[in-house]
């Protein structure tokens, strides 16, 4: 091995196979960036040049005049970006709160049916919220609940626990029980323990958690918006935009400005929080 | 300080928040949509009991096609997840330089919200001025404007796209995790005894991932399953129910006419594939890592 590069042979490629590679990513990311960036050049072109033929990819005599024109199209653009940040905050909050001690007590206590139960809440999985949506709908009706936020972060709570349970537990196990057992022998309760040992050594698999669900809320809210509330001002971004999207003449530069508007906060929350998020889930997953 | 009665106690009060909430969001309403499925509830004030009627009702109409058409997209939409992801976790795993900044150009679809990519997907599949339309006139692939949603073949596939785009990034990531798991002295053991890089693929690599696969392929089935999203924005079950499955077949029905009771039954027949599908992943985990959810 010569001393410039360190590379082990065993991870040097060929210039055919760089190659290959290389063009195997490409049409990887091609597939799937490329709605987004057709969706941008659309946020671009006017009207006129959208609908002409032929085709043109290039948005020629592209402008920002979508980005300012939602603001009167889509007067209440803000307050849907708001509700759906709102709603998935709110979510993972109440989330967590249900999550973490259930967690905890599979992770860490024999009890009786401790093995069905957990299978059980893993079976909450295989059901998507639409499967239940004629029941949910009528008891968010009797709760009186239809048509406020409520309608919508109650049953997004339901889905998201089974998963978030799942995750902390693993984090959760490979936390040595010898400090448990030290505080327990110095005569700490359970629930100090719990609040002043466990919870701060779990944080990172918490994070992971937490960011799983405030993704998985966030890009899974559509079918109870639809369904359970009929009010815009309580309206997320996907259904909010939706309304724009069912008619008869789509205004598609305006809508996609809308998107890639509506889209950026969430995004930058996320980029700002991703490496903790993939070092976690991917941790987790080779330890399992 | 982890057994005993003392520890049950605070166990069950630990998971208590828990198992109420999924009792009163999930479990009830399943057993009410099994209530229902029995009787004629609808927008009017009184409701009967009507016995099997709605499922004789469902079996006398083209359910049976509904069915089969579910199976099929399911089965297709898993296929090409499962075979992108496996590709895309080995070009990613690949001692590349960028590779990091691939995994994370590789996650928008999973991370943007589903609805506004399905927004996207629409534009990209109009038939006169779309995208896809428009590049392969270009390249000279068609030659004339195709609405990809309008016939029912090309939505059918068209549907399919989406929902595989969807679901790329996790089932990646996910196989990624796997890839990264094997041994590395497995693969330089077998590079010192000459064997070259598609050997060592199918030898190691593909062996070692399979318990993986079949587990994330379980998971996929399921959530595919479920998917309802993409075919409503993008088609509402249309062309002439070409892209209704189970699941858009059951909403329009109960959500769209207000027919509670044979929304109910729909929803029963899929709970009942659901639990199908369920079973065999739990067996699936168990044989592969005893004790799991013991």
């Amino acid at each position: 091995m010569s001393k410039k590069n360190n590379t082990p042979m065993i991870d040097r490629y060929s210039l055919l196979e760089k190659i290959g590679i290389y063009f195997g990513i490409f049409l990887l990311l091609f597939y799937c960036l490329s709605p987004f960036i057709e969706g941008l050049l659309v946020s671009l072109k006017p009207l006129s040049l959208l609908f002409s033929s032929p085709y043109s990819f290039w948005p020629k005599g592209g402008s920002l005049d979508s980005y300012h024109a939602i603001w009167e199209r889509v007067p209440m653009l803000g307050r849907y970006i708001f509700n759906s940040l709102f709603i998935s905050v709110i979510v993972t909050a109440i989330t967590m709160l249900i999550a973490i001690p259930a967690a905890y007590a599979f992770a860490r206590f024999e009890f009786p049916f401790r093995g069905p139960l957990l299978g059980g809440f893993l079976a909450v999985n295989m059901f998507s919220g639409a499967v239940l949506l004629i029941p949910l709908f009528r008891l968010m009706r009797s709760m009186g609940v239809l048509n406020t936020y409520f309608a919508m972060i109650v049953p997004g709570v339901a889905f998201l626990i089974p998963t978030a349970i799942w995750l902390m537990r693993a984090y959760f196990l490979r936390i040595p029980k010898e400090l448990e057992e030290a505080a327990w022998v110095d005569g700490a309760s359970r629930l100090y323990i719990l609040r002043r040992v466990i919870l701060p050594l779990a944080m990172p698999g918490i994070t992971v958690a937490a960011i799983a669900t405030f993704i998985g809320v966030y890009a899974g809210q559509f079918v109870f918006a639809l369904t359970f509330n009929s009010k815009s001002e309580y309206a997320p971004l996907t259904t909010g935009l939706f309304a724009f999207f069912g008619r008869q003449e789509v205004l598609w530069n305006e809508l996609m400005a809308a998107s890639f508007v509506g889209i950026t906060p969430a995004l930058l929350i996320i980029v700002f929080l991703q490496r903790y998020l993939v070092a976690g889930l991917t941790a987790g997953a080779v330890k399992e | 300080m982890n057994k005993g009665q003392g520890a049950t106690v605070f166990a069950f009060g630990l998971l208590a928040p828990a198992i109420l909430y999924i009792l009163v969001i999930v479990a009830y309403p399943l057993v009410e949509t099994i209530n229902l499925s029995f009787t004629d509830a609808a927008l009017k004030p009184t409701t009967n009991w009507v016995g099997m009627a709605n499922y004789t009702k469902i079996f006398a109409g083209n359910f049976d096609e509904i069915i089969l058409r579910t199976f099929v997209w399911t089965f297709f939409s898993v296929l090409i997840k499962m075979i992108i992801g496996v590709g895309a976790a080995m070009l990613l795993n690949a001692a590349i330089p960028g590779r990091t900044l691939f995994r994370i150009l590789l996650m928008p679809p999973w991370i943007v919200p589903m609805a506004i990519g399905i927004f996207m997907w629409g534009w990209m599949y109009n038939g006169q001025f779309g995208m896809i339309s428009g590049l392969l006139q270009n390249f000279g692939i068609i030659d004339r404007p195709v609405a990809f949603l309008a016939h029912g073949d090309t939505a059918f596939w068209a549907t399919i796209v989406t929902d595989v785009w969807i679901g790329v990034p996790l089932v990646t990531l996910y196989m990624l995790a796997a890839i990264q798991s094997i041994p590395k002295d497995l693969y330089e053991a077998a590079w010192v005894d000459g064997a070259g890089r598609f050997y060592r693929f199918r030898r190691i690599t593909l062996p070692m991932i399979v318990p993986s696969l079949l587990t994330m392929s379980m998971l996929s089935l399921i959530a595919t399953f479920n998917s309802f999203d993409i075919i409503w924005i993008l088609t509402r079950g249309g062309p002439s129910g070409e892209t209704t499955t189970m699941i858009i077949d059951t909403y329009k029905t109960a959500i769209g006419s207000y027919k509670y009771g044979e929304g109910a039954a729909r929803a029963v027949l899929i709970c009942i594939f659901l639990s199908i599908f369920c079973f065999f992943y739990f067996r699936l985990v168990n044989r592969l890592s005893p004790g799991t959810t013991k």
